[in-house]
C-alpha cells in the first residue's frame, strides 16, 4: 500500500516524549495504522516506555501494558491466553521491544513464546544499542561501533537474530526498516493475518545513539539497506523472499554501496576515519557483509 | 481414594467428598475448582506434581482455562501478569529457586495490583542442591507486597487456596496471594481432605470482576513512567490494601468455616492457649507437629499453648501483642534472616516493642530440611521455660 492510502487516524498522539527524529515513533505510527485499534500492546523497558509519556498521561491511543525488560514475550503470552479464554479472537497482541529486550535480556522469553506457538506479533525496533539507558552496546551493535561501553569500537559482530528466529520455524518473520514505510506497513499487515508467532524486526537509526543529525533518520536507514548492512526480507512458510533493494543486491542486479557511504555519516564510527582512516577495520566490516550476502545467496537463491 | 460423606469434618453443612491425597494434588484440586481462566507454570521439585495435576485436569476437561507451559518461572509470573491484566482469574505454583527467579515479577504483580494466586512449596535454596523444606524462599519475598499464608495440613491448603481467591479479588484488596506449604511434609504426604461440591466453591467465589484491565474499548496505558508524587501514593494504597486484608482475612475464614466446618484460625490458629504461661509460635508444618508437643507437655503439667502463625503478611501485629500480654513466648523459625535471626522472631519482637513485655526466646530449627519432631519441640520449650535458652539460638545443628 502507498503512503497516501494509509489510514489517516493516528494512535501515536501528541505529547510523546520521544527525541526529535526518533525512529521508534515513526515506525509506531505506521504499525498502528497497519494493525488498527483492536490491539493490545505489551512494552518492556525500552525507549518506548519513555515515549509513552508520564502517568497519568499517555501518547498512545491503544491499550498498553508495560512490563519488565526481559518479559515482553512472556507477558504477551498471558495476554493472548486471556483473550482466547474471553473469546476475543480478533484482538491482535503486539509485543514491541527494543534490541536489548529482544537480542539479549528478553531472548529466552521470546524463544519460549515462539516455541509455544503464541499467537502474537513480536516487533523488535532495532537501534543497535541500549539507547534508553544512554547508548551502551547490545548484541545488535555492529562491529567497530562506538558505544559508552565499547569506547574504541565494538570488537564483536552483531548477532544474527533473524537466523535465530528462523530456526524456530515461525510462520512469518520479516526484516524491514523505518525508512521504507510501505514495506513496514505491508509486512505488519501481512503478519496480522497469519496465526501463530510472527516476528518483525525494524532497523531504527537512532540520531543521538548513532551520532547523526536528527533530520537524517530516513537517509541513515536507506543507506544501511543500500550498503547491504541491513537486509529487507520476508520469511513465510520456510521460504525467504528478499525485498526492495535487498532483492536487487541478492540477485546482483545492483552492487551494494561501499559501507563507508553509511558509516562515515555516523559519529559512532568516527574513530574509523579520524585521526586517520582505519582501513583494516573498515575492510573487516566490508568482508563480513560480503560473507553475509554469500550466505544468503547460497541458502536462499 | 474418594468417598461421599455428609458433614465431614466438624460440622460442615454441605455434602463433601473425602479425598485422600498429597498437598500438591489437593492444591491442584482447589485451584481447578476455583476455575482460573489462565494457569502459567514451570515445573520445579517439589512443586511438579501440582502442575502435572493441573495438566491432568486439562486432559479430563475439569480445567477449562488456558494452561501455558512456559520456559521459566520468570515467564510463568509474567504470563500470569499479562493474563490477569487482561481481566481473568489466574493461578500458578512454584518453589524455592523458581520463586526466587520470579522475584522481580512478584513486585511487579503486587504493584500492578493483580490478584494472582500462587502456591509456593517451601524448599531450601541452593547451593548445594537440596529439595527438603525450609522457608527461606518465601521469607525472602516478604517485601514484595504479596499476602502470605503458611499452611500446616492438606485440608488447610485446600481451604486456603479457595479463601485466597476471595481475598485477592476483593475490590479493596486486589493484591496477589501466596499460599506456602512445606516441601514433602505436606506437598508429598497424603491426608484425608474434605472437598466440597463445585457449586459451593462457585457460590463462595462468584464471578471474577477485575478492577482494571487491558481493554481495546478503553485504551489506557498501564505501568508507564510515574513521578515521585504518584508512586508514593501507589505504595500507600498497597499498604492500605494490606490493612483491608487484615479486616477481611477473619471474615473470609469465618464464612468458609460456616460452609465447610473447617477452622484453621484466621491470622493465627490458637491451640490450648487459654491460661497458658507460655505460648509457642511456629509456622507451617512445624505448627502441626507442635500440637503433639503441646499435648505431651500439657500431660506433664506444663501450661503451654500454641499460636500457629498462618498469615505472615499482612503481619498479625495485634494478635502478637495480645498473646505477648498474656504469656511468655517461644518462637520457632524454619528460616534465617542472616545477621539478625529468625524472621518470625524479629516480627514478634517488633510487634511487642512498647506494647507488651513478654520474655521472648527464639530458636532456629530444621534448616536444609533437617527433621523437627515433637520431641525436639518439647526439648526447645523446656529449655526456654527453664530459662536455659539464649534470646535467640540454633537448635539441632550438631545433634542426631
Amino acid at each position: 500500500m502507498a503512503i497516501k492510502d494509509f489510514p489517516v487516524e493516528e494512535c501515536v498522539l501528541q505529547g510523546s516524549a520521544a527525541c526529535p527524529g526518533c525512529p521508534a515513533t515513526m515506525a509506531l505510527r505506521v504499525v498502528f495504522k497497519a494493525l488498527g485499534k483492536n490491539i493490545i500492546m505489551v512494552v518492556p523497558a525500552c525507549c518506548t516506555s519513555v515515549i509513552e509519556s508520564l502517568y497519568p498521561n499517555t501518547s498512545f491511543n491503544i491499550p498498553v501494558m508495560n512490563i519488565a525488560f526481559e518479559a515482553a514475550a512472556a507477558g504477551a503470552s498471558g495476554v493472548e491466553a486471556a483473550l482466547r479464554v474471553q473469546g476475543k479472537k480478533d484482538t491482535t497482541v503486539l509485543a514491541w521491544a527494543g534490541d536489548g529486550g529482544t537480542y539479549d535480556i528478553g531472548i529466552q522469553a521470546l524463544s519460549g513464546a515462539i516455541e509455544r506457538g503464541t499467537n502474537f506479533i513480536y516487533i523488535c525496533y532495532n537501534n543497535q544499542i541500549y539507547s534508553n539507558t544512554g547508548i551502551q552496546r547490545s548484541g545488535a551493535t555492529p562491529y567497530a561501533a562506538w558505544t559508552t561501553t565499547t569506547v574504541g569500537g565494538k570488537n564483536e559482530f552483531r548477532k544474527e537474530m533473524g537466523d535465530i528466529i528462523r530456526a524456530h520455524h515461525v510462520p512469518y518473520a520479516a526484516q524491514t526498516c523505518v525508512s521504507y514505510p510501505e514495506d513496514l506497513y505491508n509486512k505488519v499487515k501481512k503478519a496480522k493475518k497469519i496465526k501463530g508467532p510472527k516476528f518483525i524486526e525494524i532497523l531504527a537509526p537512532c540520531p543521538p545513539g548513532w551520532r547523526f543529525s536528527m533530520d537524517k533518520t530516513v537517509e541513515m536507514g536507506r543507506m544501511a539497506v543500500e550498503t547491504g548492512a541491513w537486509v529487507l526480507y520476508e520469511f513465510e512458510n520456510e521460504i525467504m523472499t528478499f525485498n526492495g533493494k535487498s532483492k536487487l543486491i541478492l540477485e546482483k542486479k545492483i552492487e551494494r554501496k561501499p559501507i563507508e557511504e553509511w558509516i562515515k555519516y555516523q559519529g559512532r564510527f568516527r574513530h574509523l576515519f579520524k585521526p586517520e582512516k582505519d582501513v583494516k577495520r573498515i575492510k573487516i566490516i566490508e568482508d563480513h557483509i560480503d560473507q553475509m550476502w554469500e550466505h544468503y545467496r547460497k541458502c536462499y537463491q | 481414594m474418594q468417598s461421599k460423606s455428609n458433614k465431614y469434618g466438624t460440622g460442615g453443612k454441605e455434602i463433601m467428598t473425602i479425598m485422600i491425597d498429597t498437598g500438591n494434588h489437593i492444591a491442584a484440586k482447589a485451584a481447578v475448582m476455583a476455575k482460573p481462566d489462565v494457569v502459567a507454570a514451570y515445573p520445579i521439585t517439589p512443586q511438579t506434581t501440582l502442575v502435572e495435576d493441573i495438566a491432568k485436569y486439562v486432559g479430563t476437561g475439569e480445567f477449562k482455562g488456558e494452561y501455558i507451559c512456559v520456559e521459566s518461572e520468570h515467564s510463568a509470573m509474567c504470563a500470569c501478569i499479562g493474563a490477569s491484566a487482561t481481566g481473568v482469574r489466574t493461578f500458578t505454583g512454584t518453589s524455592s529457586h523458581g520463586l526466587l527467579l520470579m522475584h522481580e515479577m512478584l513486585h511487579w504483580a503486587a504493584l500492578a495490583r493483580l490478584p494472582i494466586v500462587m502456591c509456593n512449596i517451601n524448599r531450601v535454596v541452593g547451593p548445594g542442591w537440596n529439595i527438603w523444606p525450609d522457608e527461606n524462599d518465601s521469607i525472602s519475598q516478604r517485601d514484595t507486597g504479596w499476602i502470605q499464608f503458611y499452611c500446616s495440613s492438606n485440608q488447610e491448603i485446600f481451604d486456603t487456596v479457595i479463601q485466597a481467591f476471595k481475598l485477592a479479588e476483593n475490590k479493596k484488596v486486589i493484591l496477589p496471594v501466596m499460599i506456602n506449604y512445606n516441601a514433602f511434609i505436606l506437598s508429598h504426604t497424603s491426608m484425608p481432605v474434605s472437598i466440597p461440591d463445585q457449586k459451593v466453591v462457585d457460590d463462595f467465589l462468584g464471578k471474577y470482576e477485575p478492577q482494571w484491565k487491558l481493554d481495546v474499548n478503553n485504551p489506557i496505558t498501564f505501568g508507564n513512567i510515574i513521578g515521585p508524587d504518584g508512586y508514593f501514593k501507589v505504595r500507600k494504597a498497597m499498604d492500605d490494601a494490606h490493612a483491608h486484608a487484615k479486616k477481611l482475612i477473619p471474615e473470609i475464614a469465618k464464612q468458609w468455616m460456616e460452609i465447610s466446618g473447617f477452622d484453621h484460625g484466621d491470622f493465627i490458629e490458637y491451640y490450648k492457649c487459654e491460661g497458658a504461661d507460655y505460648i509457642l509460635l511456629a509456622m507451617g508444618a512445624i505448627g502441626a507437629e507442635s500440637k503433639v508437643a503441646i499435648d505431651e507437655m500439657r500431660k506433664k503439667g506444663i501450661k503451654i499453648g500454641l499460636a500457629r502463625v498462618r498469615t505472615f503478611r499482612p503481619s498479625p501485629v495485634q494478635e502478637f501483642i495480645k498473646i505477648g500480654k498474656q504469656s511468655d513466648l517461644v518462637v520457632i523459625d524454619r528460616n534465617i534472616s542472616l545477621g539478625l535471626g529468625g524472621a518470625l522472631l524479629s516480627e514478634v519482637k517488633s510487634a511487642l516493642y512498647n506494647k507488651a513485655d513478654a520474655k521472648i526466646q527464639g530458636f532456629i530449627v530444621g534448616l536444609g530440611g533437617k527433621d523437627v519432631t515433637y520431641k525436639d519441640i518439647e526439648t526447645i520449650c523446656k529449655k526456654a521455660i527453664e530459662g536455659k535458652a539464649k534470646e535467640s539460638e540454633w537448635y539441632g545443628v550438631e545433634a542426631k
